[in-house]
């Protein structure tokens, strides 16, 4: 395991908002899985998700669980703050880019391109939100 | 001119449900755009233009256009009440009548009996827009957001925090001459690169004011411009558009402008080399850079390099801008700058700006606005204007 495992964490992570059209992501979380919606009138993959395929319309969507592994599109570390953060996009090997947190590394030495993997952090009630670590 | 006979009603659908238990209040938009789009025989992307109210969750139409996939160029959020989608229809048929747009989307939908049930409110103004979700708890801000396209920026065309910080060091030339500006000391390109990071690559000097204040813009007809005594400028051309993330395919280089200037510079049948003063939205230097680059002043990723070097700078360079001093230097009434970006360029077009900045046959000007976030969704609007005689 990684020395800089566990570094640049949040101190506190709240449970998102789960809704009737967002619920199956949020369960999936709880068990270590990331999800994006699949189209499969168009066969886009879509992030965030939604009933409605944003590309086509249709609303013969459903869920593809992801790799979890991505690449870092764009990310920004907050510093005049007393616990930096990087906020980041990652291109996830499925095709949609994520707004996400990079954790567990060092954050001057963060690459726009750098392969990273989900990194659950648990919120205490049976969900889980999806950070990213560098591979 | 008037509306009668230019637009028409193609398609019209309502929701069936009156207790919405199960979805959510964006989902419920989508369904009732996809019946009403049914009815008319169309799709989804022959919608150019998006008219909604208080009643959709988030920022006026920018996080619901993002929901369904729409890219719109016209779209009106006004909010009375339960007249307000009886006056979209009036909107958006004069912009179709004017030519702006052809085919118009409307929607309302909520959930309230649901809401109370589940004790949760999302009524007019109330709930989180759909992305909210999958976005706080990464704790997105103004600055960390701009910083992601600034960022982005650099990595693809090799753009500089150097000739980032040329923009605040021409704002920082205009503002001094600006007797109510907030920081009216020049600063130099070294100033700025070594002010303290904010967000990467984002430094402090990269950043626009925080302000009180505000502006007024009166508009009127020919009929009563030509009774007044003081010079008046004549509306050109404009352009609207809406820019987000796509459903996850996330390009962070371009904003809007790239589709509401090209529509302003052909309504004003006027092209970029016509302009010889630009309001350009000014939250932070990469906002400039990007609005530049995407309203056609010079290829894409070449921003950088146009902007260094006083090129910004009235007197020096090619493209005088915000020679107020702009959001970076004089004000940002309330977080939200746009009508300040019309007004300096009224001063330019009446020849009323300070004599130092003041740009000489000064006959066509740009103002352009960005709303929301350059690292997400955002609004922006392009103003072409001209003197009296344009």
């Amino acid at each position: 395991m990684s020395e800089l495992n566990g570094m640049n964490r949040p101190s506190k992570v709240r449970a998102p908002r789960v809704n009737d059209e967002t619920k199956g992501f949020w369960d999936a979380t709880g068990e270590g899985k990331l999800l994006v919606k699949h189209c499969n009138s168009c066969g886009e993959n879509h992030f965030y998700p939604r009933s409605f395929c944003p590309f086509c319309f249709s609303d013969d969507t459903e869920y593809l669980e992801t790799r979890g592994r991505g690449t870092i599109y764009t990310y920004s570390v907050m510093r005049r703050t007393k616990e930096p953060w990087a906020i980041a996009y990652v291109t996830l090997d499925e095709g949609p880019t994520m707004m996400t947190n990079l954790i567990d590394c060092d954050f001057d030495k963060l690459e726009i391109g750098q392969a990273v993997k989900v990194a659950f952090i648990d919120t205490g009630e049976g969900t889980a939100v999806p950070f990213f670590a560098p591979v | 001119m008037s509306i009668r006979g230019k637009a028409f009603i193609a398609g019209v659908y309502e929701h069936p449900l009156r207790e919405a238990t199960g979805k959510t209040v964006p989902q419920l938009h989508a369904e009732v755009a996809k019946g009403a789009l049914e009815d008319a025989g169309l799709s989804k992307d022959d919608i150019d233009a998006y008219y909604c109210a208080g009643d959709v969750p988030g920022l006026g139409p920018l996080n619901q256009a993002e929901y369904m996939g729409l890219n719109v160029t016209q779209f009106d959020s006004t909010e009375v009440g339960g007249s307000s989608y009886v006056a979209h229809v009036n909107h958006a048929a004069q912009a179709i009548a004017m030519g702006h747009c052809k085919v118009a989307l409307i929607t309302l939908a909520g959930r309230p009996r649901a809401d109370a049930k589940e004790n949760y409110r999302t009524r007019p103004g109330g709930g989180p827009p759909a992305d909210y979700a999958f976005e706080a708890p990464f704790r997105p801000v103004v600055t960390n957001m701009y910083g992601m396209a600034a960022m982005r920026h650099m990595h693809e065309y090799g753009t500089t925090s150097e000739q980032l910080a040329w923009v605040k060091v021409a704002a920082s030339h205009h503002a001094q001459h600006n007797e109510h500006a907030m920081l009216r000391n020049v600063v130099t390109v070294e100033d700025v690169v070594n002010s303290p990071m904010i967000s990467d690559p984002l430094h402090r000097l990269d950043c626009c004011v925080m302000s009180d204040g505000g502006g007024a813009v009166i508009v009127v007809a020919p009929e009563i411009a030509a009774q007044l005594k003081r010079p008046v400028v004549k509306v050109l051309g404009a352009g609207e558009a809406i820019k987000h993330l796509n459903g996850g395919k996330v390009d962070l280089t371009y904003s809007g402008a790239r589709w509401s200037g090209p529509k302003a510079f052909e309504e004003a049948g006027v092209t970029p080399a016509d302009i010889k003063y630009a309001s350009i939205y000014d939250s932070f230097t990469i906002t400039v850079v990007e609005t530049l680059e995407d309203l056609g002043f010079c290829a894409k990723g070449e921003g950088g390099k146009f902007v260094a070097d006083g090129n910004l700078i009235s007197g020096v360079g090619k493209l005088p801008f915000n020679t107020d001093g702009g959001g970076l230097c004089n004000n940002h009434p309330t977080d939200r700058g746009g009508i300040t970006k019309v007004i300096e360029a009224v001063r330019q077009l009446r020849g009323e700006a300070h004599p130092k900045v003041q740009v000489p046959n000064c006959d066509i000007a740009l103002a352009h606005g960005t709303g929301g976030l350059l690292g997400s969704r955002m609004g922006s609007a392009t103003l072409i204007m001209g003197g009296a005689d344009a």
